[in-house]
């Protein structure tokens, strides 16, 4: 795959059968993986030293195996304020997600499920895309949140089409590709988009893409 | 650490005993025993001589009915000096219900409420218990003590005598110091054991049967909560083995069918690749779901009211979850709520064809109350071997309570409400 950039890598996780894998599809794309580390010390250690790209962690490491490499990564963004972090979890839960987005100052930060490295294209887009400073959020993630929407949440406001654009603005797609899959003109998307970040008042000197997405998965 | 009562002290080794304070109160037990004793004696002989005597004038009756009263305040004090040796006795939470008060025993004599074991214990502390106390007293501690003591009783020329033995020089005094040592600490031993069988001896005829039952339930439902929680210790171990094992290999294998469908040329090897990938998926989405049924991570982790959110998201259909728990519970409360909101979830889509639900639930005072209600069919039930009977079972053992009301035509509204604090 010679179209991506190469990216410097620190990768944690404490299964060596996972580690492996992720290791040869990193590197099949043509990624440096400074370091595969199976500990949240190692993790932050190996991060000061080497100034990667992005670091990529489990959530679950040694040796509570409750969320180290979750803590390791908001550690991370606060030492280190423009380094992406893609964290993999084992699980459909988001109580990790909102921890993770507290975290999300500058953007660059990815949420997936492990399964989703196997698909490998999808997975390395992701990867860039977290790299390229956006926010991505699993769509199976996104799924869960869509389907219990509270009657009297803050984004009540959104047409059912524009919570569907959110949706995928959460998974990190663009607004083609979000056209594609909803089947409507590109022009159509970038108007709920507009009337997103109308409707949601958010700031417009921030990145609002990112904005609309927290506000978005902070609400569940 | 101080052993619960004086029999625990007695099997821990002699050196911890001798060290403790329970000899002491061993030792403060027979000598009280030996003074109420013989109070108690003298008190007896007067009654049931008077009233002997007063038989004939009628008198008499009134007098002996008097000793069912002495019986309860020999009872009574016996119930205050038996904390002494067993700490625990006298302390039954059923004491109350159990305990007879002065005023109705006034009150009740006409109808001579006699407490038959009250009586005969102090027939027995008036007779033997007092004699053996003050007879076990001298040869198990004075006599040693004389011994070690001999000489300080040299000195002050207080000659000792043991038959033929006399001590009168120091020298032969220190001889004795010695084996009165060996003969103390035996003593002290001999002593603290003769307590502990008196005191168990009182307590058996002095504690209300109510009592022992009380305590055997606590015990009871103290066990029932350790089983409770052996099973979820059990639960968790059998997630993390299939987390750590099986669902790791299948991702592993998920990665590398990912990594082959780069490399397989297009045609019917990449088509077989692509099936082999899909369906180790499935397996992996199925693996997931019962890993979450057994026990789920997070839970663990992030407590109930997250567990809740994650169980709402997979539902399957639009659940608004209003739970105000912050804090962390108990884990087998934690569970049972869970598990309490995934059945009656689980329901609301496979049974009542729900569109919608609502959990709801908060900690008010000390106990945690999780109402589930949906919008569908109704017409569940309590069935024996069903779901709901698991966890209405599960919720008694913490104490707790499980309804279900569900009316045909709906809607179904199922409460759980458990305290917050184990048994």
């Amino acid at each position: 795959m010679p179209d991506r950039a190469p990216l410097r890598i620190v990768l944690a996780e404490d299964a060596a059968l996972l580690r492996e894998g992720l290791l040869a599809i990193l590197e099949r794309a043509g990624h440096e993986v400074i370091a595969a580390v199976g500990d949240a010390d190692a993790l932050l250690a190996f991060t000061d030293h080497t100034r990667p790209d992005v670091v990529i962690t489990d959530i679950r490491m040694p040796p509570t195996h409750t969320d180290e490499g979750l803590r390791a990564a908001a550690e991370l963004r606060r030492r280190h304020r423009d380094l992406a972090v893609l964290v993999l979890s084992a699980y459909v839960a988001d109580a990790y997600l909102a921890e993770l987005l507290d975290t999300a100052g500058g953007g660059g930060i990815g949420y997936l499920l492990k399964d989703r490295v196997g698909h490998v294209r999808d997975f390395l887009d992701s990867l860039d895309q977290v790299a390229g400073g956006e926010t991505v959020v699993d769509p199976e993630v996104v799924r869960g949140l869509l389907d219990r929407q509270r009657p009297d949440g803050p984004l009540d406001v959104l047409s059912e089409r524009e919570r569907e654009v959110l949706a995928l603005m959460a998974e990190g797609r663009t607004n083609g590709s979000i056209a594609t899959a909803l089947f409507v003109s590109e022009a159509a998307v970038r108007k709920h988009v507009g009337n997103i970040f109308a409707k949601l008042r958010l700031d417009p000197t921030t990145d609002r893409r990112v904005s609309a997405v927290l506000a978005y998965l902070r609400e569940a | 650490m101080r052993p619960p009562d004086v029999w625990a002290a007695l099997r821990s080794s002699p050196w911890r005993l001798l060290a403790s304070s329970w000899p002491w109160r061993a030792l403060a037990y027979l000598a009280s025993g030996a003074l109420v004793g013989l109070v108690v004696a003298v008190l007896l002989f007067v009654l049931v001589g008077v009233g002997l005597l007063t038989l004939v004038v009628l008198v008499g009756l009134l007098v002996l009915a008097g000793i069912p009263l002495l019986a309860a305040l020999v009872a009574d004090v016996e119930r205050v000096r038996l904390r002494l040796v067993l700490p625990e006795a006298g302390s039954g939470k059923a004491a109350p219900s159990e305990r007879i008060a002065w005023s109705d025993r006034f009150r009740a004599l006409r109808r001579l409420r006699i407490s038959g074991p009250e009586v005969g214990y102090t027939v027995l502390v008036a007779t033997v218990l007092w004699l053996v106390d003050a007879v076990a007293l001298n040869l198990l501690i004075t006599l040693p003590g004389v011994l070690v003591l001999a000489p300080v009783l040299v000195r002050i020329d207080a000659p000792v005598a043991f038959g033929p033995w006399q001590l009168t020089t120091p020298s032969e005094a220190w001889i004795a110091v010695a084996p009165g040592l060996v003969l103390l600490i035996a003593g002290l031993y001999a002593a603290t054991l003769l307590a502990a069988a008196q005191a168990s001896l009182a307590r058996l005829l002095l504690e209300p049967a109510q009592t022992r039952l009380t305590a055997a339930v606590a015990d009871l439902r103290r066990s029932r909560v350790d089983l409770v929680d052996a099973f979820e210790t059990e639960r968790s171990r059998i997630e993390r083995d299939l987390h750590d094992g099986a669902q790791q290999r299948l991702v592993a294998l998920t990665m590398t069918l990912g990594l082959a469908e780069l490399e397989v040329p297009e045609g019917a090897g990449l088509d077989l690749v692509r099936q082999a990938h899909a369906q180790a998926e499935t397996a992996l989405a199925e693996l997931r779901a019962t890993v979450r049924g057994i026990h789920p991570r997070v839970l663990v982790d992030h407590g109930l009211t997250a567990a809740v959110r994650e169980l709402a998201g997979a539902a399957g259909l639009p659940v608004s979850v209003d739970l105000r728990v912050d804090r962390r519970l108990p884990a087998p409360v934690e569970a049972a709520a869970y598990f309490v909101v995934a059945e009656a979830l689980t329901n609301a889509v496979r049974h009542a064809g729900a569109r919608s639900a609502r959990v709801q639930g908060q900690v008010t005072a000390d106990r945690l109350e999780v109402v589930v209600r949906d919008d569908g069919a109704g017409g569940a039930t309590v069935r024996p071997g069903g779901g709901l009977a698991g966890l209405a079972t599960r919720l008694a053992a913490l104490d707790g309570l499980l309804e279900v009301t569900s009316p045909p035509g709906g809607p179904t509204e199922v409460r759980m409400t458990c305290p917050i604090a184990l048994p």
